[in-house]
């Protein structure tokens, strides 16, 4: 009996650190959801190339942030970047890890995908409401022999608190000086116009802007291309009208200066280029400059060198923008560096 | 002589033994199920004490005010819980308002005129209903129900209830098929099932003498119900009520999906709103701070709310029986 139960005791014992040594093996992240199906992807490569697996929870940015300022997980995930203070507060470094956009999507009868034009301006202008009806003289103007309708315009946002909600309000502040006196910018915001709805995640979004007539909300570039919502064309900081793809988004961030910001934490949106998509965005990683398990924030570096390197077809096929050589040899020299190994 | 006595001295000396072996199996039988009953109201005034610690700064700063100020607005931390409170208890009123007489109707029919082989089938349908996961109501209710009651509900509901004096400004402004409207007709299919059933099981009780006897002396079958099944199930039928207007309360997913997720108050049901379990979901992901106190001062009320139901609905069942009591 009494050896019954010591075998027992010895296998549940082999067992339970046979568990632990296969999740010291997998890399641990949480945060934003922006990201999460490119990071489930180079993962997928990444174990079959490597046998370590990562282990990304896509709990939202600001958990992310939690999750990492707790040490739960190796590095955190958010879209909204860490302003330099506190991340000198924390011991935290932080990189962008890959980049993409957000589009405003319409439900117009008779407008095709980019046939609508609008500027920054007029767009803030829906979406707080002063402008309410499609045929409004102000999108008349810049759309010179289309025939608008006499129909109302419904905002539909985000419901949930999200990392593209904060890019694309992160640009409306930037373009409208009404926007960000009354609403500002932030993971989720209190929508002005009398005729908003919410959706929860990009899915929701998109249901309800293809159902509802006369809709107009925002979602990832990937999710209006695949589900092929009707986007609008915007005028970007160069005057010029321009149609979201990877070349536009790679041309917002062609011009950045990356390090003039402490941390990286650097806003795309509204940048210069004659060819630059307005509303683009990073997504970042967080990591302690002193890792409390030196061991596992290798591996974390180890991935991301190893995704800048190998992953960039894959995020392009995902409809992400991966960083350029110039941005990932400088962050391996100049933000790596910090880490502790 | 000596020996039987002797004999009968054991024999009682044992079964004191056995007797008292008995008493302190009963004695510990007793504290163990006491302990475990103990960890459900250990477990209870935890959740509510943490909850308070949680919300604290929440109530701290805006006091009692917190429950009736109409403002969500989280970039400049102002916040008040009346617009939730109001989209919960609309929801719950609408779906409650439905699903009771249906599903009355429905259990009266199962036990009182459905034909016999009818009775299981349907039976066993209100059973399955009610184990329909409620994100399963939600996306129904977002992509098939919601459409449809744009199209055509609430035109409908719009040029006749709309036209009528006082409840027009309820049924006007845009037709999106989503509010708090669509949230309330999707929570009465949601709870209709748990009345329903309850409902069905507790006229099942009713002894078939009571029954019989009424019908025995001329009763249609309304009157039987109403004044022989009804009087007996009263505290049932109640019961089954509180159980649907509790999930009603607070159900998530599917209100979640389509009660529009809009942090304001508007006087017309159809307009876009959010529940307080809604708003929990929406926003717990991405809350830091100030936020993540109000929201859980909003989880706080949604336990306040369902526990003062609760409570009521006992009140109610108790006031029933001693009305009961007094009059035989």
């Amino acid at each position: 009996m009494k050896s019954l139960i010591r075998n027992f005791a010895v296998a549940a014992a082999s067992a339970l650190a046979m568990v632990s040594a296969a999740q010291a093996a997998d890399i641990t992240g949480a945060g934003a959801t922006f990201p999460y199906p490119i990071y489930a992807k180079w993962a997928e490569a990444y174990k079959k190339a490597t046998g370590v697996g990562l282990n990304y929870q896509s709990i939202g940015s600001s958990g992310g942030i939690r999750q990492i300022r707790a040490k739960t997980v190796t590095f955190g995930g958010t879209d909204a970047p860490v302003s330099g203070a506190d991340l000198d507060k924390d011991g935290m470094v932080q990189f962008p890890t890959v980049l993409g956009g957000v589009v405003p999507v319409i439900n117009l009868e008779g407008f095709k995908p980019g046939e609508l034009k609008v500027t920054g301006e007029v767009l803030a202008e829906m979406f707080m409401g002063s402008i309410s009806k499609w045929n409004d003289p102000k999108i008349a103007a810049l759309n010179p022999g289309k025939k608008l309708p006499d129909q109302s315009i419904t905002v539909v946002h985000r419901s949930d608190g999200s990392g593209t909600t904060f890019i694309f309000t992160d640009y409306l502040t930037e373009v409208s000086p009404a926007w960000k006196d009354k609403v500002g910018k932030g993971a989720a915001v209190k929508w002005p116009a009398a005729t908003s709805v919410g959706g929860k995640g990009n899915e929701g979004v998109a249901a309800n802007v293809s159902r509802v007539k006369g809709a107009i909300g925002y979602v990832e570039y990937a999710y209006a291309k695949r589900n092929k919502i009707p986007h609008l064309q915007l005028r970007n900081r160069d005057g010029k009208y321009v149609d979201p793809d990877e070349k536009t988004f790679a041309a917002a961030a062609a011009g950045a200066d990356w390090f003039s910001v402490p941390g990286m934490g650097l806003s795309l949106v509204n940048q210069k280029g004659a060819d630059a998509w307005p509303i683009s965005g990073a997504t970042f990683a967080l990591m302690y400059k002193d890792p409390a398990n030196k061991a596992a924030s290798n591996e974390v570096l180890k991935f991301f060198d190893w995704a800048f390197k190998n992953g960039k077809q894959m995020a392009l096929e995902l409809d992400y923008v991966p960083l350029p050589d110039a941005l990932t040899k400088a962050i391996t020299e100049k933000v790596w560096t910090q880490i502790a190994r | 002589m000596n020996s039987p006595s002797a004999d009968s001295g054991m024999r009682d000396q044992k079964r004191l033994a056995t007797v008292r072996k008995q008493r302190i199996q009963d004695f510990l039988f007793h504290k163990l199920t006491l302990s475990f009953s103990l960890i459900v109201l250990v477990a209870l005034i935890g959740i509510l004490v943490s909850l308070a610690m949680v919300s604290w700064p929440a109530f701290k700063k805006f006091g009692i005010e917190f429950l009736w100020r109409v403002e969500w607005d989280i970039i400049n931390e102002e916040f008040g819980a009346a617009i939730a409170i109001f989209g919960t208890l609309a929801s719950a009123t609408i779906a409650i308002l439905i699903a009771v007489p249906l599903s009355f109707g429905i259990a009266l029919f199962l036990t009182e005129t459905c034909p016999l082989w009818l009775r299981r089938p349907l039976g066993t349908a209100i059973e399955l209903l009610a184990a329909v996961p409620s994100i399963i109501y939600g996306m129904f209710g977002l992509f098939v129900f919601a459409p449809l009651f744009a199209e055509y509900g609430q035109p409908a509901l719009q040029s006749t209830l709309g036209q009528m004096p006082i409840i027009a400004p309820l049924f006007g402004g845009a037709m999106n098929g989503i509010g708090i409207l669509a949230a309330g007709l999707i929570l009465a299919f949601m709870i209709l099932p748990f009345i329903a059933a309850v409902m069905r099981d507790v006229f099942e009780i009713v002894p078939p003498i009571l029954r019989e006897s009424a019908y025995g002396v001329g009763c249609t079958t309304w009157e039987v119900v109403r004044h022989i099944v009804l009087p007996y199930t009263q505290q049932g039928v109640i019961g089954g009520i509180m159980l649907g207007l509790g999930r009603a309360l607070g159900e998530t997913m599917a209100v979640t999906f389509v009660i529009g997720n809009s942090q304001r108050l508007s006087a017309s049901l159809f307009s876009p709103g959010s529940s307080i379990a809604s708003t929990l979901a929406n926003e717990f992901g991405e809350a830091a701070d100030f936020h993540l106190a109000t929201l859980f001062a909003l989880g706080l009320l949604l336990f306040v709310i369902t526990f003062v139901v609760l409570a009521f609905a006992k009140l109610l069942i108790i006031r029933t029986e001693r009305a009961k009591g007094l009059k035989t």
